[in-house]
């Protein structure tokens, strides 16, 4: 169930679509000391779709998302885009990014990111079951013609 | 690598160096300060307030001489995402003036769009009101200007409406010669 360790691409997306609130309950330690390479800003970004995901690229619409990032004393650089404006979470997403690939990333990808990935498995398994089960099987149909 | 932050403000820092570039460009010659910004060595504070105020993505940047190097190529791919090109293909070029080589190698534009020019950031040289004495729309009689290459820059000045438009920066100052600008002797 629980991977030995997340990669840093995995690992953004992850703490991305992660709620602050949980993101909050599971990292309540004081941030550390940083310095800002870019203040959290709030932008929009175009996000493409495709018809089946085979077609050709279209603009599926705008989306509003913050970036920031920040650097430790120690040389270290975190980055995180967010959706939506909410600034702290952007910092906070910045501030875990950062950590996650110093000596303390091991015991954060324990406490922060497994739980994470917990529950989003779960939220996927359980959608993923809810969806099943209005499944109509049209093989059990049979044509009133013949 | 260390890279540093940008401007504290952005948009209310890029809009007031917009505005100290705007009245340098018009009174070519004047020798104006910009606010410093912490870029990596040999790129001087003026030259990279002017490149986080004037390019962006969409200009195709060129990194010329000692300004090509890895710690300055990570800032322009992080402060600015500009794409980094040849001098042929660019609508900026940062170096010193010895590294930025001959004019010509830039697009001058054309008569039809004398806009699609490039424009050059002369980083490093002292700046001092003397030298080549300079004349032309927004200066009131004459200014002086230390140039590093007269006859290059009178040649430039010469294909008026086409030609290079050129900023000095040096140390938090920078100076401009838009290519309106005649030349004459010292």
């Amino acid at each position: 169930m629980s991977d030995p360790s997340l990669s840093r691409r995995d690992w953004l997306g992850l703490i991305a679509r992660a709620p602050l609130a949980r993101l909050g309950a599971l990292w309540p330690d004081d941030p550390p000391e940083f310095t800002w390479l870019r203040k959290p800003e709030v932008g929009a970004m175009m996000v493409q779709g495709r018809a089946g995901a085979v077609g050709a690229a279209f603009n599926l619409g705008e989306v509003t998302v913050t970036r920031a990032s920040v650097r430790l004393p120690c040389g270290t650089i975190g980055h995180a885009l967010v959706q939506g404006r909410d600034t702290r979470k952007a910092e906070r997403g910045a501030l875990l990014d950062a950590l996650l690939q110093t000596e303390r990333g091991e015991r954060l990808q324990a406490t922060v990111l497994a739980p994470l990935l917990a529950a989003e498995r779960q939220e996927t398994e359980t959608r993923a079951r809810r969806a099943a089960a209005t499944k109509v099987d049209f093989f059990t149909l049979v044509r009133g013609e013949g | 690598m260390q890279l540093t932050q940008g401007f504290a403000d952005p948009a209310i820092d890029a809009a007031r160096v917009f505005r100290i570039v705007l009245d340098a460009m018009s009174h070519p010659g004047r020798i104006v300060a910009l606010p410093g910004i912490d870029a990596p060595a040999p790129c001087s504070p003026a030259a990279a307030s002017v490149l986080l105020t004037l390019v962006d993505g969409t200009t195709p940047l060129h990194l010329a001489g000692a300004h090509d190097c890895d710690a300055m190529r990570d800032w322009v791919r992080f402060h600015l995402g500009a794409p980094l090109v040849g001098p042929q293909g660019a609508a900026f070029a940062l170096g010193t003036w010895p590294a930025l080589g001959p004019l010509s190698a830039y697009p001058q534009g054309s008569a039809e769009y004398p806009d699609r020019s490039a424009t050059l950031i002369v980083d490093g040289a002292e700046l001092r009101r003397e030298g080549a004495r300079l004349t032309g729309p927004g200066i009131a009689h004459e200014a002086f200007l230390t140039l590093p290459d007269v006859a290059a820059l009178q040649a430039n000045a010469a294909q008026f409406p086409r030609g290079l438009d050129i900023l000095f920066t040096s140390g938090t100052q920078l100076a401009a010669l838009p290519r309106s600008t005649r030349i004459g002797g010292a």
